[in-house]
């Protein structure tokens, strides 16, 4: 139950413009056009295999990494073509990922937090512990690990990995956070952590979740986009989706699980 | 219900019997290891002594030890595993983590794979031509171990590239999301993953060189020469080299000697096995995820 932002007068952090994605000549994802705000969760949801992941990858440009996947069209972030950042290694950073199945890079949960900090430079102790400290708060996590930070971040159960996963993304100081079904391997009490820290989070970033829990869209999302088999059906005010207030009847059946 | 059938019976039987029939193999295949040690442990042990390992050969090789021969092998093996080591560990690391899946990259993959598959004596004469002639290093503990660096690099190549591919390609793409740089990604999360199947493969390595003989035949071991060398430009016996001249080239010289000298050699590739696997003991404890 989140009211929608109001929208008009401000400009998009992201703005997506007849975005198609391709893998070789294979067509996954076509005509997507939608903006996305500062300060906002934005939900995709949609059954498996519509496209929906590779909709992120494109967005911090991890296509460059894999074989044939190209896309048309135009994706605006924070103002600026991202065709056009010369330097991807920045694009990424300001873009935090946090993927389905938690990776606890295998270092201590300390250095997963301080891995990317150190990477831009930061080398003052006092200022990565501060660092590792703030972003495994806003995680959720510090309470559990305060006491073992030397501890393997690969050794921790999946629900803690997850929120550790979320913390090192953090410590890039995001500008946008994207989420891919993140509580698919984590436990519903952890989920509902997460949920909470992502709802504190949007006030300092713009978030895109992709879920397929509906109801996972509806607890968070302000506004919401359907995929389907490649194809960007609509997107609106959540509230609208789950009030029936749709264009497309497939995406109310969806919302109302006849299918997917 | 839970009874068995005639045909849960059958199954069992035949299960058995390829499971003894697998044992049996195993069996086999480790006796010959057992008894040459056995061999020459009774036959050689008694040579091992401080004289043995720490003097020169005397009366035309018939007496005395094996000094020379010992440091010899141990400066080709250090001087092969300079020349070897960075460069199979680079080629690995772009083969691994660098290059496309193209042409080239086949054709590379190829060409190591045959290396690995050339006679030694082969590698001896392209040590001869390349080595010895073309750069002009002479008959050299230099031509030697180059010759021999050449011979062993797919075997550094390939376990440095089989223990890179081993870390989990999730903690390549949780990096670059980061915005690391492949080189970062590589030297902070991939590298510290691989390093005890690296220096496994760098280990191996170095029991082969030790053993080989054909490769410096040419190259750079010396048949007899009583000196130590004074520099990598110079000649120098070597074990291998020696148990194959005492052996057989040599009239007169006592039996129990080429055991020893084999003993001493098997030693030297042991040592280095165990410690490979100690170190892989090692550090697989603290490698987890």
């Amino acid at each position: 139950m989140v009211e929608s932002n109001e929208k008009s007068d401000k400009t998009p952090k992201l703005s997506i413009k007849d975005l198609s994605i391709f893998y070789g000549k294979e067509k996954v994802l076509s005509n997507v056009s939608f903006d996305i705000f500062e300060n906002e969760i934005f939900g995709i949801i949609g059954p498996a295999n519509s496209g929906k992941t590779s909709f992120l990858r494109i967005l911090n440009r991890m296509d460059t990494f894999v074989p044939e996947m190209r896309f048309e069209g135009e994706v605006v972030f924070d103002g600026k073509n991202i065709m056009e950042w010369r330097n991807l290694y920045a694009l990424r950073r300001s873009i935090g990922v946090v993927f389905p199945l938690p990776v606890g890079l295998p270092m201590s949960i300390y250095e997963n937090v301080a891995l990317s900090p150190r990477l831009r430079g930061i080398r003052s102790k006092g200022e990565l512990d501060s660092i590792v400290e703030r972003c495994l708060r806003r995680a959720a996590l510090w309470d559990e690990v305060k006491d073992r930070l030397n501890v393997l971040g690969s050794l921790l159960s999946g629900g803690q990995q997850q929120r550790l996963t979320i913390a090192r993304a953090l410590s890039q100081e995001p500008k946008m956070l994207l989420l891919d079904e993140f509580s698919i391997a984590v436990d519903p009490v952890t989920t509902m952590k997460i949920e909470d820290a992502l709802k504190d989070l949007r006030n300092e970033m713009t978030i895109i979740l992709v879920t397929n829990l509906v109801q996972q869209a509806r607890r968070l999302a302000n506004r919401t986009a359907f995929f389907l088999m490649g194809e960007f059906i609509e997107e609106g005010n959540t509230e609208d989706f789950f009030t029936g207030n749709v264009q497309d009847p497939r995406t109310r059946q969806y919302v109302q699980g006849r299918f997917g | 219900m839970f009874e068995a059938t005639e045909i849960n019976i059958r199954n069992k039987r035949i299960g058995k019997g390829i499971k003894f029939s697998f044992l049996l193999m195993t069996v086999l295949l480790a006796t010959p290891v057992l008894i040459i040690l056995a061999v020459l442990i009774q036959k050689g042990g008694p040579m091992i002594s401080w004289d043995f390992l720490f003097s020169d050969p005397t009366n035309g090789m018939t007496a005395g030890g094996i000094f020379p021969a010992l440091i010899g092998t141990i400066s080709l093996v250090i001087v092969a595993l300079i020349a070897s080591v960075p460069v199979g560990v680079a080629a690995a690391i772009y083969l691994s983590e660098y290059a496309k899946d193209n042409w080239l990259t086949r054709i590379i993959n190829l060409a190591i794979i045959n290396l690995a598959g050339v006679p030694s004596i082969v590698h001896a004469l392209f040590g001869v031509g390349a080595f010895v002639l073309f750069f002009k290093f002479g008959t050299s503990i230099l031509a030697a171990s180059f010759t021999l660096a050449v011979m062993t690099l797919p075997v550094v190549i390939v376990a440095t590239r089989e223990s890179l591919q081993a870390v989990p390609y999730a903690f390549r793409e949780a990096c670059w999301n980061m915005g690391a740089t492949r080189w970062q990604t590589i030297y902070k999360v991939v590298l510290p993953n691989a390093i005890s199947g690296i220096l496994t493969g760098v280990i191996l390595e170095v029991s082969r060189t030790a053993g080989e003989t054909a490769p410096i035949m040419f190259t750079g071991a010396a048949f007899f020469l009583p000196f130590l060398p004074q520099s990598v430009f110079d000649q120098s016996m070597a074990l291998s080299l020696h148990l194959f001249v005492v052996s057989t080239q040599v009239p007169n010289v006592p039996e129990e000697l080429p055991y020893g000298v084999a003993l001493v050699l098997i030693g030297i590739v042991l040592l280095m096995n165990s410690i490979s696997i100690a170190f892989r003991f090692y550090l697989r404890g603290k490698k987890k995820w």
